[in-house]
């Protein structure tokens, strides 16, 4: 196996007394798409300052495309590309003068740059707007040009500090759109920390929980959904709530709790229950009228965790 | 580097505050050649064989002399080209997408300087030529070699001048994190430059040596009140310009001529102007350390400074 294009051991960082990351160990692999989670507060920014070498580490050692980014920082910047929570632009300068400058600075030739900036216009949609000074550009085009200036030096790795904050849902599912294409159709690994939990399900491969500067989970998706939800949950509604029911559905095998609301039950089970569960439901005579499985969601296990942590 | 510093040059001659300072700068002094050449036209030219450099020097009473209005006024250009040159780009995020690309974080430090300086020197220059011009004009006559030498020299130690200050508003910039609390730092050090440094000097001799009876004394009160005020980047300028723009006072700076009965016995020779350029060299060095002093603790805290978004 290949180094890992992101391998941090026991990386902390304290201001002071407060540690804001203590000991994270984090690997991501070239080619994958990660979701950095976690609350406000919880390390995911500090982190990623010191992926980028924009701080250094108190302790602890890491190593991105393979360098360290506080000893060779243009190596490390030269493959990686950084979007910021909100992106800083010039604004007296048109879109298209911004991403020249970072063309500039990443000294492609002046030739090769226009070809892609005009390339990069299109794809995030931009082009008519590429000569209007980007101070008067709204939050949605500013991430947009935000994310063709991080892809002019086209990267190898793409670190994504919450883009989604602000946008308007369309936004949203456009720039996850394009955070599915640049893994799949470009073979860029993207590192991604977001609050939107529905949206890092979809697009992830593996996600991680940061909490108090630590990782608290970490996994692909299916994986945490299996390991923490406890079992599968099949919920049941009948037509009105018939004398036997939640003791016929509480003594099937496998059932670990079954909650009441009204006409309908939710059963907390080992296995995919839902036949049984109907099964002895018409035996004591109930009329059955709905029946599912209800999906886990990263949100649920998210919330539950904190929701524990925080009664903890 | 190079990218830094050419958007940073272009930025600058784009900005509208520097345009205004520039306006006010280049019509104090254009007009006030003028004023100046007419005023004192007919008494220089019967006294002084360095008309070009009595322009800059000569007070016509109304007015202060233009070399005054360039000394005091010039170090508000510097300040307006760096006091936000880092902490603006801070506050915007620009820093943290600029230094996400491959530069080292010096190159924009470096690149920002190297633009405002080469700014400052454009303007100088192009603002003693309109000068030396307009009295070109007004006089119907020509520099000498010797006034050529003297006048180029001038331009440089005033960019000089106006590079520390410069220097001085980018280390404010990158120490403090707010645009209004760099530059109100800047203006309060020009401040003091310009006159607490000056008034605590001499005070300082006042206290030093009491009494001035003997030219012994005198002597020794002078350089007790010079050596402290040279602290000062302003009284450094002053000095330079005024051994450079003065060939025949100028020499007074060499302490010994300095006693009142000593000045009568001075010749009314001119020093050349290679002599000159060899007296103001230190206060050059020195100016140029005063910078590299500040630019190298601006240097200490950027580099390994967290750059949040």
């Amino acid at each position: 196996m290949t180094e890992p294009i992101i391998l941090a051991r026991s990386l902390s960082k304290s201001y002071g007394d407060f540690a804001a990351v203590g000991g994270l160990d984090l690997a991501v692999q070239e080619g994958e798409v990660y979701g950095f989670l976690g609350p406000n507060g919880s390390g995911k920014s500090t982190t990623i300052l010191m992926l980028l070498g924009l701080t250094e580490p108190s302790g602890g050692s890491v190593r991105v495309c393979g360098h360290d980014p506080s000893r060779e920082p243009l190596a490390v910047k030269r493959q990686v590309g950084y979007l910021p929570e909100s992106v800083g632009l010039y604004g007296d300068l048109t879109g298209r003068q911004n991403l020249r400058y970072t063309a500039e600075l990443n000294a492609i030739p002046r030739r090769e740059a226009d070809a892609r900036i005009e390339q990069l216009l299109e794809t995030v949609e931009l082009t008519t707007a590429a000569d209007v000074p980007a101070g008067h550009y709204s939050r949605g085009m500013r991430q947009r040009l935000g994310l063709a200036d991080v892809l002019l030096k086209q990267p190898r790795l793409v670190i994504l500090d919450d883009p989604t904050l602000g946008l308007d849902p369309a936004g949203i599912q456009w720039l996850l759109a394009m955070i599915h294409d640049l893994s799949t159709r470009q073979g860029i690994t993207v590192f991604l920390s977001s609050h939107a939990l529905v949206e890092v399900q979809r697009i992830c491969s593996r996600v991680g929980i940061m909490s108090h500067g630590k990782m608290v989970l970490q996994g692909t998706v299916a994986e945490l959904l299996r390991d923490r939800s406890g079992g599968f949950q099949v919920s049941l509604e009948v037509e009105e709530s018939t004398p036997g029911l939640r003791a016929a559905l509480e003594s099937l095998e496998g059932v670990s709790a079954v909650r009441e609301e009204g006409e309908r039950f939710v059963l907390t089970a080992v296995a995919d229950l839902r036949a049984e569960a109907a099964a002895a439901a018409v035996a004591v005579g109930a009329r059955l009228v709905g029946l599912h499985a209800q999906d886990r969601t990263l949100e649920e296990i998210y919330l539950r965790y904190f929701h524990e942590g925080n009664a903890a | 580097m190079s990218a830094v510093f050419w958007k940073e040059l272009a930025d600058h001659f784009g900005r509208r505050r520097f345009l205004l300072t520039l306006s006010l700068l280049v019509l104090g002094l254009v007009w006030g050649t003028f004023v100046v050449v007419r005023e004192v036209e007919p008494s220089v030219l019967s006294i002084s064989d360095f008309v070009f450099l009595a322009v800059f020097t000569a007070n016509s009473g109304v007015l202060p002399s233009l070399l005054f209005f360039l000394s005091f006024f010039g170090p508000i250009i510097g300040i307006t080209l760096g006091f936000d040159a880092i902490n603006s780009e801070r506050t915007s995020g620009t820093l943290s997408r600029v230094l996400a690309q491959p530069v080292f974080r010096d190159a924009v430090f470096n690149g920002k300087l190297l633009a405002g300086m080469l700014t400052l020197f454009v303007l100088v220059a192009s603002l003693m030529v309109c000068m030396v011009g307009i009295a070109m004009y007004r006089l119907g006559m020509a520099p000498g070699t010797d006034e050529l030498v003297r006048l180029v020299g001038f331009t440089l130690v005033t960019t000089v001048y106006l590079a520390f200050w410069l220097a001085l508003a980018m280390t404010a910039s990158v120490l403090l994190r707010n645009t209004v609390a760099s530059a109100l730092v800047s203006i309060a050090a020009w401040l003091v430059a310009g006159f607490l440094i000056a008034v605590t000097a001499s005070a300082i001799a006042d206290i030093a040596v009491p009494t001035v009876e003997t030219s012994e004394q005198a002597l020794a009160h002078y350089e007790v009140s010079s050596w402290i005020g040279r602290l000062s980047p302003s009284q450094l300028y002053t000095e330079a310009t005024g051994i450079l723009l003065d060939p025949i006072g100028g020499r007074a700076v060499t302490p010994l001529q300095l006693a009142p009965e000593r000045l009568d016995y001075l010749l009314a020779t001119p020093v050349p102007a290679g002599q000159s350029l060899q007296l103001v060299w230190p206060h050059i060095v020195v100016l140029l350390a005063l910078a590299s002093v500040l630019v190298g603790g601006a240097y200490v805290r950027f580099m390994r400074e967290e750059i949040r978004s």
